[in-house]
């Protein structure tokens, strides 16, 4: 039976369908996936090889990169955006991941009351659009109108154009960005604290360990995997940014690109064309990307594998 | 629980309970500001702009909906993240399917190819995304989303639900197939219904990102008929620049679908868009 049946392709009713029957399940999947997704990734790469757009496409070697890394003016641009996107990295770091650790601790302790509702209000900002909120934290924070009513009430100082000055910009524009994502390191880290096992803590606890102690030594090492994740996706997040940025600032990262980073970059060279030609550089653009691919790949693939030796 | 103990132990929280208490009005400070300024008028939101309006002014709400094409951009969005929705969910719960079953070398190839899309950040090729659309005829309509969208969801959508299909005891399935039911039918008539949960939670972790999308209409569409929600308040936001009680009632109006569904259920969604995080 199983013979006969084996030299036919085996399909629906059969106990073992060949290959052949399964590729009706996965190939309209498979295929969007290739098509829309690791293809035109893949051929970024290629692109980036090559100048102008469809047929008048020519084989230019490592010219956009030389243009990139060498060009008086777009290099100038690359590096300020690129020392900038670390810049909001570190930020996110600081402010976003600890901020993160901190309520994820403050929530695991089971005696505190409300920790569901100070759950949904940290996550609350997650689900606004990155859009919505930078616009939002655009007005409020304009002097035109909070201006008065703070110095109304002797906080003047604290009405100053935060978004307007080259020196303060780029860190108020972080900040709007940690207060938006808290939630996601917060909720992983909890997630994270839950799994360690309560005799553990109850153990320290009886020993009298400070809570300082009990993070130190207990939960933070056992945590320490997913503080690699969270460090992973932070860092992937900040090559993706650029609603923030967008919305805040503009696509040319103002005050006098103060707040440009490799998103708002990439978008100006490669989609939306550049001061002053305002013409798109597929090219160059496709080179951009390409250096954020590689920035990925090396900084994501040895952080993944020191976390997988760790964990 | 033990509630003699948690009220002495209650007092030690006084300075976490400062910590968060400061953090949620920063959090719901913003919001309330959004939401109460939207029903004052252009000029009051300046003398007051914190409390309630003295009197709720709906003119904003009403001009919103009826002088601008807020009702277009909001279909607009509403077709694009329900059908590609549908189709991520579809797409990948047939081939979690087939994973679960075909177990060779080549579907464990296959299945790290797709969930190494996870890890990729797509924007990345979106000047190949752009030509493509072009040569497809799609640039300029929100069928060039669609694609996109079902592409970038698809990888976490597999992952979710093989691992989710992987747990349930072959037995069950063998068991209707030796009672003559066809593969397929196995899947829509048993997977299926047992893949809830798993369904529920790509359904979420797609339907923010795919609704708060900004990059990819803002890079392929420039036709007004076309703009999906939020690419229509960029240009909402500028149009009413000088009135900001209009401003704020088309933020506080595209905000609030995905708040609704969040506030009703929270527990789901911290679980869902934090699910592919989690994945190690």
């Amino acid at each position: 039976m199983a013979n006969t049946n084996s030299r036919r392709i085996r399909g629906d009713s059969s106990l073992n369908p060949t290959w052949h029957y399964w590729m009706l399940y996965l190939l309209p999947g498979v295929i969007i996936y290739i098509v829309f997704m690791a293809y035109p990734l893949l051929d970024s790469i290629r692109l980036s090889f090559f100048t102008g757009t469809g047929a008048e496409r020519t084989f230019t070697g490592l010219s956009n990169y030389v243009k990139l890394f060498t060009d008086e003016v777009i290099s100038t641009r690359f590096w300020t955006a690129f020392g900038h996107t670390w810049i909001f990295f570190a930020i996110h770091m600081l402010v976003q991941n600890v901020l993160g650790i901190i309520f994820a601790v403050i929530l695991t302790n089971r005696t505190m009351q409300g920790s569901r509702i100070y759950q949904t209000i940290i996550f609350l900002p997650v689900t606004l659009s990155i859009l919505v909120t930078g616009y939002l934290w655009k007005l409020l924070l304009s002097p035109v109108w909070t201006g008065d009513i703070l110095n109304s009430i002797g906080l003047g100082a604290l009405s100053k154009p935060w978004l307007g000055q080259e020196s303060t910009a780029l860190i108020v524009v972080s900040l709007v960005s940690c207060w938006q994502w808290v939630g996601m390191p917060t909720m992983m880290f909890f997630a994270a604290l839950q799994g360690i096992s309560e005799e553990l803590i109850e153990a320290a606890a009886l020993e009298g360990t400070s809570t300082w102690d009990l993070f130190r030594y207990i939960q933070f090492p056992l945590i320490k995997p997913v503080v690699g994740v969270v460090a992973i996706l932070t860092f992937v997040n900040n090559f993706n940014a650029f609603d923030v940025v967008f919305s805040m600032e503009g696509a040319n990262g103002a005050p006098n690109y103060a707040t440009d980073i490799i998103g708002t970059f990439f978008y100006r060279v490669g989609i939306a064309g550049q001061h002053p030609v305002a013409i798109p550089d597929a090219g160059l653009g496709a080179a951009v990307a390409t250096v954020i691919f590689l920035m990925l790949a090396a900084f994501v693939i040895p952080t993944l594998i020191q976390s997988q030796k760790e964990g | 629980m033990k509630k003699s103990s948690s009220l002495k132990m209650a007092n030690k929280h006084i300075p976490s309970h400062i910590i968060l208490g400061l953090w949620s009005i920063l959090v719901l400070f913003p919001i309330w500001v959004m939401v109460v300024n939207s029903f004052k008028t252009r000029f009051t939101i300046y003398s007051n702009p914190f409390g309630l309006p003295e009197k709720w002014n709906f003119k904003n709400y009403i001009s919103v909906f009826s002088d601008s094409d807020f009702m277009r951009y909001f279909m607009n969005s509403i077709v694009v993240v329900m059908i590609s929705l549908i189709c991520v969910l579809l797409l990948g719960s047939l081939v979690a399917y087939a994973m679960s079953i075909w177990r060779t070398r080549a579907s464990t190839v296959l299945y790290f190819f797709i969930i190494a899309g996870m890890m990729l950040p797509i924007r990345i090729a979106s000047i190949k995304l752009i030509e493509i659309m072009k040569s497809l005829g799609l640039l300029n309509t929100i069928w060039s989303l669609v694609p996109i969208y079902i592409a970038m969801g698809f990888p976490i959508s597999v992952f979710i639900m093989t691992t989710f299909i992987r747990t349930v005891p072959g037995e069950l399935t063998e068991s209707a197939f030796i009672d003559g039911a066809g593969r397929f039918k196995i899947f829509y008539a048993i997977i299926v219904p047992l893949l809830r949960p798993a369904i529920a939670t790509v359904a979420i972790y797609n339907l923010v990102p795919f609704w708060n999308d900004l990059w990819f209409p803002l890079i392929m569409i420039t036709d007004e008929k076309s703009k999906t929600l939020l690419l229509g308040v960029t240009r909402l936001f500028g149009q009413y620049q000088t009135d900001w009680s209009k401003v704020l009632a088309v933020l506080t109006l595209s905000a609030l679908p995905v708040i609704i569904l969040y506030l009703t259920m929270s527990k789901n969604f911290i679980r869902g868009l934090t699910a592919g995080a989690i994945k190690g």
